[in-house]
């Protein structure tokens, strides 16, 4: 039989389980799914069920408080649920999901899709050996299972993130070996004046780079990693000072480590939103192509809302009300009346957003750092295809996303183009001369993550089949 | 001063582009304008299967010289010879196995029927639940994502104009010849060919004239890496599969099975109803299929008019306009037919018939 929900949310982190609460207050029967077990999404993720005692910290306070939400709710959670097919059936959405080893559909009146965002990081030469890890990564493996990449770790990137992945590595036992951010010292303090409205986190933040400085680790300002040593095992990187655009300037300099972090800001995941027919815009300032939307998060797609980073990185505690905005955007799509809420919630969610967006605005790499990318560069990971391959594609007449990846099948892996489409995007406005908005990612398309042949096919008798009649002689 | 092509080629795919380079060798300045890039429409995301097995029985001397034209093409279009078996499995499939093959091989196909025990030699990942198969060893396939490519290559080595996200908006058409509305300005020519695959309809209504056109949206997946499976090209008694496993380990699914969408509302539309059987077919063939990822599904639109011959000659009611397209089988059969085409606007004789687009279309006539 069917499953069926006036609305179903993707992904439960803080924009989505918001939106699946706020709808469900409104009275809708609600389905919120996601890859993990339990709500909480990348920010908030909660702890392996292994590990009883740890001690609080703010993520994992709000994603408990999160939790018991969503529990005490009427919403109906689905954890260890992979959406790998959105499409319109009947005046509804049909989502297929991979749960338990099978695949099943769920019908849904209205959708909200909050499937967050994904690291960016700018390859540079060795960013494929064992021991590099992104960020985001990072606050994964620190957040579910307490347990740290390596013993004495190089921490690089842009920023807040790479000063608070930074500060969890000490937090949990680890030695930080140095932190290397392309942002300067001026580039923080410009933006303190749009931190004031949140003195919590500007004195979370003031603390984690004291702390450092206090301990000795150094901290590498205008600095950015550009290559990493080892082969089998990460044993160290080279540095070197940038200058303002980012690009590399200076002489190399060295650093002992046996583990990397690495990334440069968050890209928002859109390929649910463009399998359900939304169109994109392109916002850098968003962190690149973003689903069109309103500000409630309504899309030009009738009955499908959008919220959270996957809208624009905005960052959680915008998500939080963006995601309530969102559910009560589907619940007015179903019949409520939800406009004098969504009223009030608006300017809550500007501020919020606000600074977000000003760290947003931190973490988003200048056309500099493309430099770090060398010929010989791994970019596509899933086909070893390094910068030059990819440039000669593109100089050969390659001009768009989709015709590389038939060329070369850059984005034809596993990873479906997650880890090279920004980069080879760039590279083709680039060579073009066009502004990277001219530059569309490729054609989104299912299974939005791998799916076994035999759980699709599932328990099947040949007679089942319902094989169409034969093409004429 | 305006450049005066001899002709422009509306539609960079392989029938567009193979008919451009024709021209050319022949001695005409022709330009190409796609709408997006070479090669992207149904020329670059069809499975990539070269079978006479699966071809229509008068189009089959086109789809023999078709296979020899890829087998030049060789390397740069990822090409293997690999033979290929085509299964039926129960009787009914047999008997329309037994039915259309013969017909195929007297068409000319090297079509033979085989053994259980010579196929099970042959192919032992196959399932033991077949009941018929036939073999012909001049199956194989080629890598249509490299057509765009492949093509690009030629018609810059050719030094043929083309141009990419070029969509024809207007034409208008006097004693001296056409005028293009496109991006890049007016485009003058002589001759127009119409050659936009699925977009064939509005593309002619620019014209004024009406084209049955209608498409298909045929369904496509690849696995991931996979051990080998399978060495040969694998079809079903009904054409609805198509299988190979690539060089590089991943497997391809085909077989024609429907999504959603038009050409003209974009891209068209995987749908589970349909990629989930196509698959579930694809394993009961081939069982070790089953513990393969599927990485991708996609649509191409197959374009086709009521009767499913070709359009491929002059364009009813317009002096000097040319129409090619909706071969069935037209992956394998373009680069020949595009060639044929070039041969009859240069007023040359082509060496097999073409296909009159003012014909009656009858869904009965064959």
């Amino acid at each position: 039989m069917m499953l069926q929900t006036d609305i179903a949310v993707i992904g439960a982190g803080p924009a989505g389980a918001n939106a699946a609460l706020a709808a469900a207050r409104q009275g809708f029967s609600v389905m919120l799914l996601d890859e993990q077990p339990l709500p909480g999404g990348q920010v908030w993720r909660a702890k392996s069920t292994a590990i009883l005692d740890a001690p609080a910290t703010p993520e994992g306070d709000a994603g408990d408080r999160l939790r018991q939400s969503v529990k005490r709710s009427s919403v109906t959670y689905a954890g260890d649920a992979r959406v790998w097919q959105i499409e319109p059936v009947e005046g509804a959405w049909q989502l297929h999901m991979l749960k338990g080893g099978r695949t099943a559909p769920l019908r849904a009146r209205a959708l909200v899709i909050a499937t967050g965002a994904r690291e960016f990081v700018q390859p540079v030469p060795g960013w494929t050996t064992p021991g590099v890890l992104g960020l985001a990564g990072a606050t994964a493996l620190f957040k579910q299972e307490l347990a740290l990449p390596g013993k004495r770790i190089i921490v690089s990137g842009t920023g807040p993130l790479v000063f608070y992945v930074a500060a969890e590595i000490r937090r949990l036992g680890g030695e930080v070996a140095a932190v290397v951010t392309p942002n300067s010292q001026g580039d923080w303090l410009r933006v303190l004046p749009a931190m004031l409205p949140r003195p919590d986190l500007l004195m979370r933040g003031a603390r984690w780079i004291a702390d450092l400085m206090a301990s000795g680790v150094p901290i590498h300002w205008r600095h950015a990693v550009t290559r990493v040593e080892g082969g089998s095992r990460v044993r160290g990187v080279g540095f070197r000072k940038l200058a303002p655009d980012w690009s590399p300037i200076g002489t190399s300099q060295g650093l002992e480590g046996d583990s990397l972090c690495l990334g440069n800001g968050l890209i928002p995941a859109v390929e649910a939103a463009q399998l359900a027919g939304v169109a994109l815009a392109y916002h850098p300032e968003l962190g690149g192509w973003v689903p069109r939307h309103d500000e409630d998060g309504a899309t030009d797609v009738p009955g499908v809302f959008i919220c959270g980073d996957s809208a624009g990185i905005r960052g959680a505690a915008a998500a939080e009300i963006h995601g309530r905005l969102a559910g009560l955007c589907a619940a007015q799509h179903l019949g409520a009346d939800t406009r004098k809420e969504r009223k009030q919630l608006r300017p809550i969610h500007a501020r919020a957003a606000r600074f977000g967006t000003t760290m947003t605005a931190l973490s988003i790499p200048r056309a500099g750092l493309a430099q770090l990318t060398t010929e010989e560069t791994v970019i596509c990971r899933c086909e070893s295809l390094t910068r030059s391959a990819i440039a000669a594609e593109i100089a050969g007449g390659a001009r768009s996303s989709n015709a590389v990846k038939s060329g070369l099948r850059a984005g034809m892996g596993a990873c479906g183009g997650k880890f090279c489409q920004t980069t080879v995007a760039r590279m083709i406005a680039a060579a073009d001369g066009r502004a990277e908005a001219d530059v569309p990612p490729p054609t989104p398309r299912p299974p939005l993550r791998p799916v076994p042949v035999s759980v699709l096919a599932g328990d099947f008798e040949y007679s089942d089949l319902p094989i169409p009649k034969p093409a004429p002689l | 001063m305006t450049r005066i092509y001899d002709i422009a080629v509306i539609g960079g795919g392989i029938m567009g582009c193979a008919c451009a380079l024709r021209v050319a060798e022949g001695g005409m300045l022709p330009i190409v304008l796609d709408q997006g890039d070479l090669g992207q429409g149904a020329s670059g995301v069809n499975a990539g299967t070269l079978s006479l097995q699966i071809k229509r029985v008068r189009l089959m001397p086109y789809a023999l010289k078709g296979h020899h034209e890829w087998a030049r093409m060789g390397n740069a279009v990822g090409f293997h010879k690999t033979g290929g078996y085509t299964l039926a499995f129960t009787e009914h499939e047999a008997e329309l196995l037994y039915e259309r093959q013969r017909l195929k091989a007297e068409a000319g196909a090297p079509i033979s029927f085989v053994s259980a025990q010579t196929l099970r030699k042959a192919e032992p990942g196959l399932t033991q639940k077949v009941v018929a198969a036939s073999y012909c060893p001049e199956d194989g396939y080629a890598n249509s994502s490299l057509t765009g490519q492949y093509y690009r290559r030629r018609l810059q080595d050719q030094s043929i104009s083309y141009h990419e996200r070029c969509p024809v908006t207007a034409v208008d058409h006097d004693s001296n010849g056409f005028t293009l509305a496109t991006p890049i300005g007016p485009v003058r020519a002589r001759r127009l060919l119409l050659a936009a695959g699925a977009w064939l309809r509005p593309v002619a209504a620019l014209l004024g004239v009406d084209l049955p056109v209608r498409a298909r949206v045929n369904t496509v997946s690849v696995t991931g890496r996979m051990p080998p499976l399978v060495s040969t090209v694998i079809g079903h008694a009904t054409g609805l599969l198509t299988m190979k496993q690539k060089a590089n380990g991943t497997v391809l699914v085909g077989g024609g099975w429907q999504g959603r969408g038009t050409p003209q509302a974009g891209r068209g539309q995987v749908t589970a109803e349909t990629v989930v059987p196509n698959l579930a077919l694809a394993q009961y063939a081939l069982p070790g299929l089953g513990n393969a990822r599927v990485l991708r599904s996609w649509t191409g639109f197959e374009a086709n008019v009521p009767d499913f011959y070709p359009l491929a000659g002059a364009l009813p009611g317009v002096e000097n306009a040319f129409v090619l397209g909706c071969v069935r089988g037209g992956y394998t059969i373009g680069p020949y037919i595009g060639r044929l085409m070039g041969d009859f606007i240069l007023s040359r004789e082509p060496e097999l018939p073409l296909f009159d687009p003012a014909r009656n279309f009858d869904e009965e006539a064959t």
